[in-house]
């Protein structure tokens, strides 16, 4: 009990303001609470202070310097923002992190879509909802590595199947055209599973009775999920969208084992192109001013996605 | 092998003897067990060097030799990590194109005066391999290895197509019309039907042996490749080599050998680059997937190994207009500037590079120890195997017949950078004139 009414005031103040939010309310609460309220809140604290906001302040330090890992870092100012900006590397890398982005989250999205309603309208098997997360339980590298060899052109399964089948093979990891997509795809069947889940958890939340009136109505089953469970699953939708969309951004180790950023330049994603500054051509300060950047712009695209959250969030009522 | 451990031995006591009367002075040790990191990256090695290793602890009881072998991949990352936290191996295999940069971040430990103190000799040394490592009077590193390249074919592929090992031993090569090698490649490719690439009915859609397996993630040297056979029409890499400040990527003669290789891909004698596996060509070619490939020498065993199906045989590369060119490479162990056990690690480094070591690197016969008397070993335990290593052996012998890989600045930005240019030549996005061309200006842009 105690423990519960300690965290209550930051709960209140809805994570906006912090400690002096309790001050008006202090004649209703004994003074002691937010003492313990510190004391649980340190390890996290700490926690925080140590693995991120000090990483981070050393890290957009790190962007005005010139630091290599080897020599100690020279300040050099905005140096790093101005070659960025003039870095078709960059932008090319900026340009096919969106391609991913929209082939990844796209298919995603639909796919699990079509899963979740399936789950939810035709059977509610805990078996076949199991086995829809097997793929998502199995480690990115592993992935990678799987399809990989799948794929690969003279000694995959699939290129096998187009040879049985008469059709040309192909090495879909080599090629700048389809090297992209596949990515996308291996990452989308890695995660369709668990996405689709999370769209059955929120249409367990669409009241059943407006399913049945509806089919007393005669509505069919595309009328009632475009009317009924698409509208109903907006905001569970709009969730899953910003968890995802900032998760794909951040798509690196299919890369790493895959493609490693070719051929040519074609997936070289951004998060790719930073660990390549820094850690194989050690320009850690570049690679910090590119992470810096990019920490912004998602910065920017969460503030976007959570106004349409809450705009969603108010059609529930 | 006990006589050698024994003469290693006796060599190493005089050596500690020397090091004791001038560390007298003002040795620090305590007494204590010295404990020596020292980093590799070939796992074929590591027996090799352990065995070293053990008659150096036998010499130097006092030292301990922990050796760390981390896959290629991961290596050098590890490696500068370690440099930034501060804990960096005493000793490490250092290689042409990633010392630059740690010699120019102060790292490596200038070991000229240590070679001048104990006057150690490097006229031991395959000519060329020790000079790669000083700049400005500074020496960064002793020679341990060197590599040349050469052809690996598939011996009984190639008789089938009526081609014998005496042409093999002695093809040419030109950009124009590929000379004997493109004959040869023509003949080792067979499509589904059987027919090979110089019938009329050729299917350059259904081939199932290539003639010729390309390496096209081969950095800014392209040494598996474009490099040495651009070279026997005269390209040079650089103004100057090692130190050189302008490269010559734009070199039309770079650009005819580019657009030699994809006339090879075009005519379906070699795989396409966005139809290629992913499996390394030594695997491939090992497989039966394609007949020819040029292949360094450190990678002779995995062609000669028992447990490979197919028969393998090694060819000098061919020689262009301006002779047969492969390149030479070597690497060296280096000591980190910011070791605490500076003479113990000099020790350890003086003794990688003597005979003694090299010698008992050679009985395995999976590299070509830098001395001569260490080449001479691994030669003989080929013999002794029934392999026939003359191809690589020879090129390192022969008069003007090798260059160096470019030993500049840069290196590691450089690579991506030329690798990227070829690769889009190749998969014709680009002519190979015009991006050769961009790609220089990068790459120069890279020294003001």
């Amino acid at each position: 009990m105690g423990a519960n009414t300690a965290v209550a005031p930051p709960h209140k103040s809805n994570g906006i303001r912090t400690g002096e939010a309790a001050g008006p309310e202090k004649p209703r609460r004994p003074r002691d609470d937010r003492k313990a309220a510190w004391l649980f809140l340190a390890p996290v604290l700490v926690g925080f202070a140590l693995f991120y906001a000090y990483p981070t302040l050393r890290g957009v330090y790190y962007s005005l310097t010139d630091y290599n890992m080897l020599a100690p870092p020279n300040f050099t100012g905005a140096e790093n923002y101005q070659q960025l900006i003039g870095d078709e590397q960059f932008w090319n890398a900026l340009r096919v992190t969106g391609y991913y982005v929209v082939l990844n989250i796209g298919s995603q999205i639909l796919l699990a879509l079509i899963l979740a309603t399936l789950m939810h309208r035709l059977t509610r098997s805990v078996a076949l909802r199991a086995l829809l997360l097997v793929p998502w339980l199995v480690p990115n590298v592993t992935v990678g590595l799987v399809w990989l060899w799948l794929l690969d052109a003279n000694l995959g399964f699939v290129n096998h199947m187009l040879d049985a089948l008469g059709m040309e093979t192909t090495s879909f990891f080599n090629s700048p055209s389809l090297a992209m997509p596949t990515v996308a795809l291996v990452n989308t069947w890695a995660y369709t599973g668990y996405t689709a889940l999370l769209l059955y958890a929120g249409m367990l939340q669409v009241p059943q009775h407006l399913y049945e009136s509806a089919s007393l109505d005669g509505a069919g089953e595309w009328r009632m999920f475009s009317r009924i469970t698409l509208p109903l699953l907006r905001p569970v939708l709009a969730l899953v969208l910003v968890v995802s969309l900032i998760g794909s951004f951040q798509i690196f180790d299919t890369i790493a084992v895959t493609t490693k950023g070719g051929p040519v330049s074609a997936t070289r994603v951004i998060y790719y192109y930073i660990y390549e500054q820094a850690f194989t051509q050690f320009h850690m300060g570049y690679a910090s001013a590119i992470a810096v950047v990019l920490a912004l712009l998602l910065g920017v695209l969460t503030a976007v996605q959570m106004r349409l959250l809450r705009a969603s969030r108010s059609d529930l009522a | 092998m006990r006589s050698i451990n024994r003469r290693a031995g006796a060599a190493l006591l005089c050596l500690a003897a020397t090091a004791g009367l001038v560390s007298c002075g003002g040795s620090d040790s305590a007494g204590g067990k010295t404990t020596l990191d020292y980093w590799l990256w070939d796992d074929r090695q590591l027996p090799a060097y352990k065995e070293c290793a053990t008659a150096f602890e036998k010499a130097n009881p006092d030292i301990t030799v922990k050796i760390t072998q981390t896959a290629w991949d991961q290596y050098w990352q590890n490696l500068t990590t370690q440099l930034a936290s501060g804990e960096a191996p005493d000793v490490w295999t250092n290689q042409s194109t990633y010392y630059p940069q740690f010699a120019a971040n102060g790292q490596l430990l200038d070991v000229q005066p240590l070679v001048d103190r104990d006057k150690v000799d490097l006229s031991g040394f395959q000519a060329g391999l020790a000079d790669t490592w000083v700049k400005d009077g500074k020496r960064y590193g002793l020679p341990k290895d060197w590599d040349t390249m050469g052809l690996v074919y598939n011996t009984a592929h190639f008789e089938k197509q009526g081609v014998s090992a005496a042409e093999l031993a002695d093809l040419t090569w030109n950009p124009q019309d590929g000379g004997t090698l493109e004959q040869a490649i023509a003949k080792a490719t067979v499509d589904a039907e059987g027919r090979n690439g110089l019938d009329p009915d050729f299917d350059k859609k259904h081939v199932k042996t290539y003639g010729f397996l390309p390496e096209w993630a081969d950095g800014g040297h392209g040494q598996n490749g474009w490099g040495p056979l651009a070279a026997s029409i005269g390209f040079q890499y650089l103004d100057k080599n090692p130190w050189g400040t302008h490269y010559n990527y734009d070199d039309p003669k770079l650009a005819a050998t580019i657009d030699w290789f994809k006339h090879l891909i075009d005519k379906g004698y070699a795989p396409r680059f966005d139809k290629s596996s992913d499996v390394a060509n030594s695997e491939l070619i090992t497989a039966g997937k394609g007949a020819m490939t040029i292949v360094g020498s450190w990678t002779i065993s995995m062609f000669t190994d028992p447990k490979v199906k197919e028969k393998f045989a090694f060819a000098p590369l061919p020689a262009g207009p301006e002779g047969r060119k492969s390149s030479i490479n070597g690497l060296a162990d280096s000591i980190w500037a910011g070791t605490e056990h500076k003479e113990e690690a000099w020790k350890w480094v003086k003794f990688l590079a003597s005979p003694e070591c090299q010698k008992s690197v050679g009985k395995h016969a999976v590299v070509f120890p830098a001395q001569k008397a260490g080449t001479e070993e691994a030669l003989a335990a080929h013999k002794a195997q029934g392999r026939d290593v003359t191809a690589f052996t020879d090129a390192a012998a022969s008069k003007d017949g090798t260059f160096l890989l470019p030993v500049t600045e840069h290196g590691t930005e450089i690579n991506p950078l030329v690798q990227d240019a070829v690769q889009s030549v190749i998969l014709g996005q680009t002519g190979a004139e015009s991006a050769l061309k961009s790609v220089n200006d990068k790459v120069n842009g890279l020294f003001k």
